[in-house]
């Protein structure tokens, strides 16, 4: 009897070693992969970037391997998002504070409306592209800025309602309470209630903006492409994602390495974009 | 002065119904106005024939999507064989485990992971799990393989769905109460009886929801795919040949699109069965997630 008793004893030891080992050899793995994806960028596209890359159009023969930069992408890309970021703002905001704050606990319409965002935020970045597209297709609009403006936030909306929807949740209903019992409007309580939620509201803008400007299939169909600056809505616009994607579809060396560099570019725009993130909701979580 | 500010507050709320109102129809018009233009081609076509022929040669005017997606599903399911497991791992690891100073390492990590668009993914693919497959894997099971294969597609989407299901599942471990593990803990049960018999347990329906998203994502994801998976249509025989997923379809015929109207109806076919799988996938596993949730509350 006692000796099964430490057998299985042992076994329970073996197996439990036994995960602990998988466990560890699947965290260095993932560490690994990390390290080698950023390495292999870094890598190839360290050698190709330098101040030419950032501030200059592409030149005549840019996509031959000749001069010029990725300043008309970058640029884009930057419009791209504060357009999309503002639309999407103008929407899921609002919206979290009246299902949040204006509706009744826990009605069906709350409900309706987070499992309809569920559902939205599933939806692939391409199905977004194509409706997109549709859209403009209906309304008579180019391939343009206003058209990618339109998609990405599509994209981005959902993310950001389920994100800030997490914060406002947690806010404690006593506040609210307060300021309707001292006699301020709905529309009154919740300019103090925004306030309140800025940090949070951060973090869900910047996670958007994070997803946003690193998609290239919700701008393929949508935004197009173009050397230049666009300086009106209705021109098209080039992206980051694209400019890296089409560089790297050619068969010249330089331009190849080039899309490297670019891909730098961009993971270092989202990398600040991330690291800010955490760092506002940090910052403000302790307090 | 009373006036306006109740004028303001009527205002505001009619505004927020209104977008409440169309975002609950958000899901519809997307679904209607893929349907109409994908009304074409199923007139054209029987929506059946569309769906079980594996014949794409739209210059012929033969739209049959099936290599699309069985590609599809190919592709998702390589991606979620490999990644559960070592995601599972690493965050009961990182829940129960780690130090918090590794922890606290290693959570950046994931961000940054996450944070790295796809195109990034596609393009470190290319460079070195295709040379891979077709150098070094492939040759131990087929004679040939260019490399960019089904197999492919599976492991850089796995990669790439990594991220999301670790800190999901972080997320899932955390919202545990502490009490409860260390009752278990206190009765004598070993660390890894805990995270088996309770921490696990408890936790199923958090990791159904993570791996339904991360199903969403995989079946999506365009560019990365697109770049390692060959896009050729046919019906992959083995997991070393080339495949065509429906996102990657869409994506790559964009510009013949507008010249053929057949054709574009049917990449909008393409959007449409991409559209309904995703809202059907995730409307069935989010209700019955609901009906678990509540089951675990009582």
């Amino acid at each position: 009897m006692n000796s099964t008793g430490s057998r299985q004893m042992k076994l329970r030891k073996n197996e439990e070693r036994l995960f602990k080992v998988l466990m560890i050899g699947s965290s260095v793995l993932i560490m690994g992969l990390l390290l080698y994806i950023v390495g292999t960028i870094l890598y190839r596209g360290l050698p190709s970037l330098n101040l030419d890359m950032i501030t200059k159009l592409p030149g005549g023969g840019f996509y031959l391997g000749k001069e010029g930069g990725i300043a008309n992408a970058i640029i884009g890309s930057l419009y791209l998002i504060a357009g999309s970021l503002a639309l999407s703002m103008l929407i899921s905001i609002p919206l979290v504070i009246f299902i949040n704050f204006y509706l009744p606990r826990n009605s069906a319409l709350t409900g309706l409306i987070r499992f309809s965002f569920d559902i939205l935020f599933g939806i692939p970045s391409i199905v977004y592209g194509a409706f997109g597209f549709a859209l403009m297709v209906f309304l008579g609009l180019k391939a343009s800025l206003l058209g990618g403006i339109i998609a990405v936030a599509l994209l981005i909306m959902p993310i950001m309602m389920r994100s800030f929807d997490e914060v406002a949740r947690l806010l404690p209903g006593d506040l609210s309470e307060a300021l309707l019992a001292l006699g301020s409007t709905k529309y009154e309580m919740s300019k103090v209630i925004l306030k309140k939620l800025m940090p949070g509201m951060m973090t869900s803008v910047l996670l958007a903006t994070g997803r946003g400007i690193g998609d290239a299939a919700t701008v393929l169909f949508t935004a197009g492409y173009t050397d230049n600056i666009p300086a009106s809505l209705g021109q098209p616009a080039a992206t980051l994602p694209l400019s890296i994607f089409f560089q790297l579809g050619s068969p010249v060396e330089e331009v190849q390495n080039r899309a490297y560099a670019s891909a730098i570019i961009l993971t270092v725009i989202i990398l600040i974009i991330s690291l800010s993130a955490r760092w506002i909701s940090s910052r403000y979580s302790k307090k | 002065m009373k006036y306006r500010r109740v004028l303001k507050d009527r205002l505001a709320r009619y505004y927020m119904l209104g977008i409440a109102v169309l975002s609950l129809l958000l899901i519809l018009i997307i679904g209607l106005s893929l349907l109409f233009k994908a009304l074409p081609i199923m007139k054209e076509h029987s929506l059946g024939s569309l769906l079980s022929s594996s014949s794409w040669k739209p210059f012929k005017g033969e739209f049959g999507f099936l290599p699309f997606i069985l590609s599809t599903l190919y592709v998702s399911l390589i991606a979620i064989i490999l990644a559960l497991p070592a995601a599972m791992l690493t965050s009961i690891y990182l829940n129960s485990y780690a130090s918090d100073r590794l922890r606290r390492f290693f959570e950046p990590v994931i961000d940054l992971l996450s944070g790295i668009p796809p195109v990034i993914y596609g393009v470190w693919g290319t460079l070195t799990v295709v040379p891979l497959i077709s150098e070094k894997i492939a040759p131990h099971f087929v004679e040939f393989s260019a490399g960019y294969s089904v197999l492919a597609g599976g492991l850089v989407l796995a990669i790439m769905i990594l991220p999301l299901l670790i800190s999901i599942l972080l997320e899932v471990f955390r919202s545990m109460p502490e009490e409860i593990s260390d009752a278990s803990l206190s009765l004598g049960a070993t660390k890894w009886q805990t995270v088996k018999k309770v921490m696990l347990r408890r936790s199923i329906p958090g990791i159904i929801a993570a791996i339904v998203l991360a199903i969403s994502r995989a079946f999506g994801e365009t560019i990365a795919v697109l770049m390692v998976c060959g896009n050729i249509p046919i019906v992959p025989k083995s997991i070393f040949e080339a495949c065509y997923p429906l996102p990657a379809l869409i994506a790559n015929n964009y510009g013949e699109m507008l010249s053929m109207p057949g054709y574009e109806s049917a990449l909008m076919l393409g959007a449409l069965l991409l559209f309904l799988i995703i809202v059907l996938f995730n409307g069935v596993s989010r209700i019955t997630l609901n009906r678990i949730e509540r089951r675990f509350q009582l």
